[in-house]
């Protein structure tokens, strides 16, 4: 690394570990990044320590982020991150605790940890990477496909309906849901700022583009192309409705904090705050 | 100050599990393994410890294997189909070197089974249910008492070898009563983890020590660590070579197998001048140990060979027993398992499976009518 400039992330990154396996084009960088400036700036501040930071991950293409990190962190197995995190938390609760995961890992084979730690209003803050697909597996439906749309084990066209976690989530009493994309950068930083400063439940989904497994798949030659499609469908709203939530591919989807309340966490209910 | 109570195995378990310095349980409700959960919720938060009911056993495993990384002495409960879904994450506890002990009281089965009754059908599963290679020690009380000091020795093991531990046990233990001398934490001697030994940058998670067992650096330390699933080096580093993969197995393996001493222990009852031998474990054993008594009142020169450790396999043990015997009878709550390994060892000797199925435990009677016939 020498003679070469810093980047101001870098301390976050086992830099020697890079370059990353994601694709060019895969906006999980973008996301991850924005994740990193959200924690520098509560480290800076000093509302956060560098050595309570802990990512755990599941198994996909976002789960390998853990992998990276300078900090403790865990790539566990697939699905099982939010019942890992869970754990870590309840035995050290002065860990802040960072769950990053694809659609499928969170939403599908995760999903019933998802809902229970939703629930519970475990303290973690749980960000799931929406693109759509199994990317890692090349190309499988996943519980956020949307309606019709041809996947490798869907070839006549998926017959399910997607899964809107953000209301799932919202339903169960989390403190936090949000949505954010990484065509808007700077809100999946701001949402991940303030979800860092709360106690409970946290969830933020990130609209993600796969270009080489989801884009190339449905039609979408380059990188580019999907990430501007992507973009035409994503809207921002500043305090919107849980009804506004569908993640609707014909009409696209609202990104914004679905729900922001104060309700105590369950660290806080068994009085271990 | 140690105190004499009278409870039934599984209250013994929890314990000892106490004793050990347990401080976070999770589970999820399974007969008949239950009462052990709950009066663990009981008590374990009045010491400063949290005990949690996860939505399934995959939820509860993973989140014992997290609470170990960030510094806790963790344990779960299950029986086989709750067993069943935890060697998912058993297997993650493997590969992460995670300490943590795993009771499996077990029932009769498959699927759901008989769910208030016993089995030793399971012994198999406890050690090779996760895929790929591993070694797992094993332990398997036959008493109350034992169940309480082999809970201790349990979570001694997981400390001292960065590895899960299995207490196995079945239903009609679970719920045997018994006098037990229940200890306090200041009475029992439990192994620590070792602690990193270079500082930070420096401490790699996987690299061993001379006894093959790496130091263990928590969640909240500074140090960095990686948990990592996939086969990794020292560092934590995915590495999908076969020169680091097979260093990385055989290392799995031979920390247990090479540190057997540490773990395999086995009870002998009028071994001394025995021409005929019993091997049998758990619930059973106590059975054939009143069949031993019996026929020895008869003046026929048998005794009992009662492993406390099923796995590693007490291989040595059983041969030095077994050498001077003319016959050895396996005595099994199953359709024959262990008797497997009995035969691999003691290849020239002749080895009687005595399989009986009784859904309470195998009475002494069956046992010896058994026994009688080839005398």
């Amino acid at each position: 690394m020498s003679g070469k400039p810093q980047h101001p992330l870098d301390k976050y990154l086992i830099t020697k570990r890079l370059p990353h396996i994601w694709c060019p084009g895969c906006g999980i960088g973008v996301a991850l990044a924005a994740i990193l400036r959200a924690v520098d700036r509560r480290i800076r501040e000093g509302s956060l320590k560098f050595e309570d930071l802990v990512m755990v991950t599941g198994i996909g293409c976002t789960a390998r982020a853990a992998m990276y990190m300078a900090f403790d962190s865990a790539h566990t197995i697939h699905g099982r991150a939010i019942a890992f995190a869970s754990g870590v938390k309840l035995a050290n609760p002065r860990l802040e605790v960072l769950v990053l995961g694809g659609d499928g890992d969170i939403a599908g084979i995760g999903g019933n940890h998802l809902l229970h730690a939703a629930r519970r209003n475990m303290d973690m803050t749980v960000f799931m990477i929406t693109n759509m697909v199994y990317a890692m597996t090349g190309g499988q439906v996943a519980p956020t496909t949307p309606t019709g749309m041809y996947t490798t084990t869907t070839p006549r066209g998926n017959p399910e309906t997607p899964v809107n976690v953000i209301k799932l989530v919202a339903y169960q009493g989390a403190n936090y849901v949000a949505r954010a994309s990484t065509t808007h950068p700077m809100l999946i930083e701001r949402f991940t700022y303030k979800a860092l400063g709360k106690e409970g439940f946290r969830f933020i989904e990130i609209i993600s583009p796969c270009p080489e497994i989801f884009g190339r798949h449905i039609g979408f030659r380059g990188p580019i192309e999907l990430y501007e499609e992507l973009k035409r469908k994503s809207r921002f709203k500043p305090s919107p409705s849980l009804e506004e939530s569908d993640l609707d591919w014909e009409n696209g989807w609202v990104l914004g904090e679905f729900v922001d309340r104060e309700e105590p966490g369950y660290l806080r209910r068994i009085g271990r705050v | 100050m140690s105190r004499f109570e009278y409870i039934p195995a599984n209250i013994a378990i929890a314990e000892g599990a106490m004793a050990a310095g347990l401080d976070f349980f999770a589970g999820y409700p399974i007969t008949p393994a239950s009462d052990l959960f709950e009066y663990l919720a009981e008590k374990l938060p009045e010491r400063g410890g949290v005990v949690v009911q996860f939505e399934d056993e995959i939820g509860s495993i993973n989140a014992v294997v997290g609470a170990a990384w960030a510094g806790a002495k963790a344990m779960t409960a299950t029986s086989g189909p709750g067993f069943s879904l935890m060697v998912e994450g058993l297997g993650l506890a493997i590969m992460t070197e995670t300490p943590l002990v795993l009771v499996d009281v077990m029932r009769a089965g498959p699927s759901t089974g008989v769910p208030t009754k016993t089995t030793q059908a399971d012994v198999f599963q406890v050690r090779f249910a996760a895929h790929g290679e591993y070694s797992i020690p094993v332990l398997a009380p036959w008493s109350a008492q034992e169940g309480f000091d082999l809970t201790v020795k349990a979570f001694s093991i997981a400390n001292a070898l960065r590895t899960p531990v299995i207490l196995l046990t079945d239903a009609a233990l679970a719920h045997t009563w018994e006098r037990v001398e229940v200890r306090s934490r200041g009475e029992v001697c439990v192994r620590d983890r070792k602690p990193p030994a270079k500082p930070p940058g420096e401490f790699k998670p996987y690299e061993p020590d001379e006894d093959l067992v790496p130091r263990m650096a928590y969640f909240g330390e500074g140090y960095g660590v990686l948990v990592e699933s996939l086969a990794h080096d020292y560092e934590g580093f995915y590495a999908p070579n076969t020169e680091e993969y097979a260093r990385l197995v055989r290392r799995l393996v031979d920390k247990i197998e090479r540190n057997a001493g540490m773990i395999v222990e086995s009870a002998t009852y009028m071994v001394g001048d025995a021409e005929y031998l019993i091997y049998a474990y758990g619930s059973t054993a106590r059975s054939a140990y009143a069949v031993v008594k019996e026929l020895r009142r008869e003046g026929v020169k048998v005794g009992l060979f009662r492993p406390k450790a099923l796995w590693p396999f007490d291989a040595e043990g059983l041969r030095e027993v077994a050498s001077r015997c003319r016959k050895v009878f396996v005595v099994e709550n199953n359709l024959g398992k262990m008797v497997r390994e009995v035969e691999r060892v003691l290849k020239n000797k002749e080895v009687i499976p005595i399989n009986i199925i009784d859904l309470e435990v195998p009475p002494p009677e069956a046992i010896e009518d058994e026994v009688r016939r080839w005398l």
